[in-house]
């Protein structure tokens, strides 16, 4: 009983790592913009993150770090997709590769370096509770604070106008132009916060989850954040719950290997994108079987005609 | 935005550029030759230095298995001083891309080249057989020419002694292990350690996780905790990084260093390090190309030899544990002691090593089993 507890809390953990880049991702891909440059980005942060923590010592200062970094590459591709409208797909690849050797080259320095203790969390009294107690209320803040960001998300995106206003963009950007919204200024600070969101979630691995530095160590997070869009129809609260499943799935291949089950885990890393292709596949045979959040403009250059 | 500002933005984006060039340059030059080396000709007695190469799986600040193999590549200038002329690339791929970096190296007139990774066998072997003036040496393979032979360390001495570390200090009876690939140098070190860990303590179990890479920290991370709470309460990796050993102080639990010493990156869960010293058979290597002595053998080189240790013993494990480690070095310097002594039972029962009988090198080259107390099946592999 104890062990499941511990794997759930671990799935927790792993989880919120891939919901903070899905999350931003979801943002960015609501605006109608695909950022296929996430892996490089939360490299980027990653090492921005843990150089941060290195000098201050403090986590909440590397996440900021992280974000800053996020937000600013991210806003170097929002320039160019949204204003010189280059190939959104293209682009976003450049990002990856370009940030997966930049991270690596200023990290140089920073892969014999060490971070200070590390901080327990404990909820008082939630966190003696049998079984929940370690299951649930012994987290780093950060995996509260992004079941608490898919709250706002979902608020902001399908309660909100100026959430309505994004929608609009990513879905029909010359009518949203026809009325007067300033589409690409929009896309703009859409791509910058998706971009804060990924950059979190580098930091996120770099300081707290796996506190050091060695360069491509998001291995490949990024990319299954990217498929857990996808796969989880864009709406805030699937992203989420496909982040645990993803994220217990990893766990569980562990824990099983532990309990000597053989599982191969080669079968097991492609089966995020395995669900994601049976996603897309049921999405294009029929819209209608699940309601179906894809913004139409997805992907489409907008320029606002002279 | 203001004339000024721009002028600033401009200039401050000039100097950055500049620097990050300046560093570029920096990094990229990567003959480390001794300053001294080729001045005027005023010494005509003085023979050419020695050039060698050096071909490195991973970056020189992996902390671990390249990080060590460099150390031993310092070592060797630091002995030889101007008489030779070390040079390496980092992170080549086991792939097609290793034998165009060996023939290149040759072509900067590079005499002795090490290849420190088994993948690098087979280019090392077909670019060896074109450059016959050149000698080659190969990390833990099994190939070997006329100019090409291996080298290799017994890494599972350091698994044992860190194996009888883990068993005087567990409490759960649980010892964890993140396996990298299953080949047989891997589950030798998994058996060596359970073996070590049973010789002071009989109830010991060992759980072995796989990750099917050699470095990927987010996984050896996650394969850490999975085994923590499954109860393991001292860990080991064969991985290249420091992540298993953070996890575990994360967690208030042991674990150990491994290839390179790891103490630095944790304080209190780091029992100790298994560190490979190349070093000496670098020096050995070359003081055979210089003396004409170089011939095509296999050298596999332990405690005794220098080449493998624990170090650093954190103050926490007890004195008889400190006393019975230093029993067994005596013995594996000596020659007396060797790890594979049977009777070796594997964890179905059957019986692998008859009693009394210690393990030739081709039963430690192909083991494919794990001793009894280590829980599971090896992954399909061969």
């Amino acid at each position: 009983m104890d062990a499941m507890a511990l794997l759930l809390a671990a799935t927790l953990n792993a989880g919120t790592v891939l919901a903070f880049a899905a999350l931003g991702l979801l943002i960015n891909e609501r605006a109608g913009i695909v950022n296929l440059g996430a892996e490089g980005i939360m490299l980027v942060a990653a090492v921005a993150g843990f150089a941060t923590a290195v000098h201050t010592g403090n986590d909440w200062m590397a996440l900021t770090a992280g974000a800053a970094a996020g937000a600013l590459l991210a806003a170097v591709f929002g320039l160019l997709v949204i204003w010189l409208n280059t190939n959104q797909y293209a682009t976003g690849l450049a990002l990856s590769l370009f940030g997966s050797g930049f991270s690596a080259f200023v990290g140089i320095r920073f892969t014999q370096e060490k971070l200070g203790e590390r901080s327990h969390y404990d909820i008082p009294v939630l966190s003696d509770i049998p079984f929940i107690g370690p299951a649930l209320f012994r987290q780093h803040p950060m995996v509260y604070v992004a079941i608490a960001l898919t709250v706002a998300l979902a608020w902001f995106l399908y309660r909100s106008r100026a959430g309505l206003v994004l929608r609009a963009v990513g879905e029909s950007p010359e009518s949203a132009h026809a009325l007067g919204y300033p589409v690409r200024r929009i896309r703009l600070i859409a791509v910058m916060v998706g971009g804060a969101l990924c950059g979190i979630s580098g930091a996120y691995i770099s300081v707290v989850y796996t506190p050091l530095w060695v360069e491509g160590m998001v291995a490949g997070k990024g990319w299954i954040a990217l498929a857990l869009t996808t796969f989880a129809t864009w709406r805030p609260s699937r992203v989420l719950l496909g982040a645990y499943l993803f994220g217990g799935v990893t766990m569980l291949q562990f824990h099983l290997q532990g309990e000597g089950v053989q599982i191969s885990s080669q079968m097991l890393t492609m089966l995020p994108y395995l669900a994601t292709i049976a996603v897309l596949v049921l999405i294009s045979r029929n819209a209608t079987w699940i309601r179906v959040n894809m913004p139409a403009s997805l992907g489409k250059p907008f320029s606002p005609g002279g | 935005m203001t004339r000024l500002s721009k002028r600033l933005l401009l200039k401050t984006a000039g100097c950055s550029t500049l620097a990050a060039l300046t560093m570029l340059v920096g990094c990229s030059k990567k003959d480390e030759a001794p300053a001294a080396a080729p001045t005027a000709p005023t010494t005509a007695a003085k023979p050419e230095p020695l050039k060698i190469a050096f071909a490195y799986v991973g970056p020189v600040g992996d902390g671990g298995w390249t990080y060590a193999h460099d150390n031993g590549r310092k070592a060797v200038e630091k002995e030889f001083g101007d008489k030779v002329v070390t040079s390496f690339v980092e992170k080549v791929p086991e792939a097609a891309d290793a034998e165009r970096v060996f023939r290149d190296m040759i072509g900067q007139g590079n005499k002795l080249i090490f290849g420190t990774t088994f993948g690098y066998m087979e280019p090392m072997l077909k670019v060896a057989t074109d450059a016959k003036d050149v000698k080659f040496e190969h990390a833990t393979g099994y190939k070997t020419a006329d100019n090409m032979r291996t080298y290799d360390s017994r890494t599972y001495e350091g698994a044992y002694l860190a194996g009888v570390v883990a068993g005087g200090m567990t409490k759960t009876n649980v010892l964890g292990v993140v396996g990298s690939i299953p080949i047989p140098e891997v589950i030798r070190n998994i058996n060596s350690f359970t073996l070590g860990a049973q010789s002071v303590n009989t109830k010991v179990r060992t759980k072995v996780v796989w990750v099917n890479e050699w470095f990927n920290p987010p996984k050896e991370t996650e394969a850490a905790q999975s085994m923590i709470n499954g109860g393991a309460d001292v860990l080991m990796q064969n991985t290249d990084s420091s992540a298993v050993l953070q996890t575990a102080e994360k967690a208030g639990k042991y674990a150990f260093g491994w290839d390179s010493d790891m103490s630095a990156f944790a304080g209190k869960a780091h029992l100790a390090s298994c560190i490979a010293d190349w070093g000496n058979y670098y020096k050995k290597a070359i003081k055979d190309v210089m003396d004409g002595t170089w011939k095509t053998e296999r050298t596999v080189w332990g405690v005794k030899e220098g080449q493998n240790n624990l170090v650093k013993m954190s103050d926490a494990v007890p004195e008889d544990i400190k006393k019975k480690i230093d029993e067994i070095k005596a013995g594996m310097k000596a020659g007396t002691f060797e790890v594979f002594t049977g009777p070796v039972v594997d964890n179905t029962g059957k019986e692998r090593l008859a009693k009394d009988a210690k393990a030739d090198q081709e039963w430690k080259d192909k083991i494919d089993f794990y001793v009894k107390g280590v829980e599971g099946k090896i992954p399909a592999a061969k």
